[in-house]
C-alpha cells in the first residue's frame, strides 16, 4: 500500500456572509407580507441620526402613522430612551464592541412585535461609515446621513456605504453657514458617488426638509403596499 | 474593522466543507473581494494568521482577488470598468453612471487540497 497526495480544487462560489444574506433574506419576505416600509439608517457617529429620527417618529405620529425604531449602540440606551418620547415602540440593540447591526441582531429584537402592526419600522445603525455597508437587514432603503459640519467630501472619503444608499440625508441644515457649508459641492459630490439619489437637506431642530422626507417614506410605503 | 469576523466566517464556512475530505489538508483558500466591498485586504490578511490559529487551516495560504467595479453605461451601451472609486463616470464617455454590474462580491472562490488517496 502506497499513499501519494492528489491536489484537488474544490469550487464554494458562496458568500463569506452567507448566513447574514440569508437572513435577511427571510426578513425582507417578512417585511413585505406585513406591508412595513423598513428603513437602515447609517452614518458616521455625531451625524445626527437621533435628532433626525426623532423628528421622524414625531412627524409620522402626529400624521396619525404606526411607526416603530430599533436603534444601535455599542452601549447605554440613551437612544432608545430619547425615540421612545415620541410614543412609537422602541427597542435599543446594544452589540457590545461590534460595528455594525447584523440580520441576527434584527430578527432577535423583533421579537414579540406583530410587524403588520406598522406601517414604517426603522433601523438605526451603530454609527459607522464602513462596515454596515456590508450587511444587508433586509431593508428596502438604506439612507446615508451626512450632516453639514462633516466636510462636503465625506462621500468621497467613504464611497463604498454612500454608493450603496438609496437615499441621502443632510442634516443641521440651520447651521450650514456659520459652519460654510458649500451645499453645490456636497450635492456634487453624492451625485458623483451615487449618481440619480434622492437627496433630502433637512434641519430636526426647524424641521426645514421634512415634509418632503415625509413624502418620500410615503411614497416608498405605498410601493410595499403594492406589493402585499 | 470587521475583518475579524469576516475572517472567522471564512474558516467556519471552509472547516465545515472540509468534512467531506476526511484527511484533507488546505493548501489556499481563494476569495474573490470586490472594490466596493468594504473590506481592506491588508485587514484581511492580517485577521488571517489570527483566526486560523489553531485550527486546520493554521498553515494554508489566503489568496484575495480583487473584482474591479463594472458599471454599465447607457449611453455607450456597455458594461464598462471603473479605474477607481472617487467618481461613477463612465471611464469612456464621461457620464455618471448607476447601474452596478460587479464589484460588491465577497465570496469564496475555491480551496484547494491535498488528498490522501490510498492505492494497492
Amino acid at each position: 500500500m502506497t499513499t501519494r497526495p492528489q491536489t484537488r480544487i474544490v469550487e464554494l462560489r458562496q458568500g463569506i456572509l452567507k448566513k447574514n444574506d440569508e437572513l435577511a433574506a427571510v426578513l425582507r419576505n417578512r417585511y413585505k407580507a406585513a406591508g412595513v416600509l423598513v428603513l437602515n439608517l447609517v452614518s458616521s457617529p455625531g451625524t445626527g441620526k437621533t435628532a433626525f429620527l426623532e423628528r421622524t417618529l414625531r412627524d409620522l405620529k402626529q400624521g396619525g402613522a404606526r411607526v416603530a425604531a430599533l436603534v444601535g449602540d455599542l452601549e447605554t440606551d440613551n437612544d432608545a430612551r430619547r425615540l421612545a418620547a415620541s410614543g412609537a415602540p422602541v427597542r435599543q440593540i446594544n452589540t457590545h464592541g461590534i460595528c455594525h447591526l447584523d440580520a441576527d441582531m434584527i430578527h432577535r429584537h423583533l421579537e414579540g412585535w406583530d410587524l403588520a402592526e406598522l406601517e414604517y419600522l426603522f433601523i438605526e445603525n451603530v454609527g459607522n461609515l464602513v462596515c454596515p455597508s456590508s450587511y444587508d437587514l433586509g431593508e428596502r432603503v438604506r439612507v446615508a446621513l451626512l450632516s453639514v459640519t462633516e466636510g462636503e467630501d465625506k462621500p468621497l472619503k467613504y464611497p463604498t456605504l454612500f454608493n450603496s444608499a438609496d437615499a441621502a440625508v443632510i442634516t443641521k441644515m440651520d447651521i450650514a453657514e456659520p459652519c460654510g457649508f458649500d451645499r453645490d459641492l456636497a450635492l456634487r459630490n453624492i451625485n458623483e458617488i451615487r449618481p440619480g439619489i434622492r437627496i433630502f437637506e433637512t434641519s430636526a431642530k426647524t424641521g426645514a426638509g421634512m415634509e418632503e422626507w415625509l413624502a418620500y417614506l410615503a411614497e416608498e410605503r405605498a410601493k410595499c403596499r403594492a406589493q402585499e | 474593522m470587521h475583518e475579524l469576523s469576516i475572517v472567522s466566517s471564512i474558516v467556519e464556512s471552509v472547516t465545515e466543507s472540509l468534512a467531506a475530505y476526511p484527511g484533507a489538508t488546505v493548501k489556499e483558500v481563494r476569495l474573490r473581494v470586490g472594490a466596493l466591498a468594504s473590506v481592506v485586504v491588508d485587514s484581511l490578511e492580517f485577521c488571517w494568521g489570527i483566526a486560523t490559529e489553531g485550527t486546520a487551516l493554521s498553515r494554508t495560504r489566503l489568496v484575495v482577488i480583487v473584482v474591479p467595479v463594472v458599471m454599465h453605461c447607457a449611453q455607450c451601451d456597455a458594461d464598462v470598468e471603473l479605474p477607481g472609486l472617487q467618481s461613477f463616470r463612465c471611464p469612456r464617455c464621461g457620464e455618471l453612471v448607476a447601474d452596478l454590474r460587479q464589484g460588491r462580491e465577497l465570496e469564496i472562490e475555491s480551496f484547494e487540497i491535498d488528498e490522501v488517496e490510498e492505492k494497492p
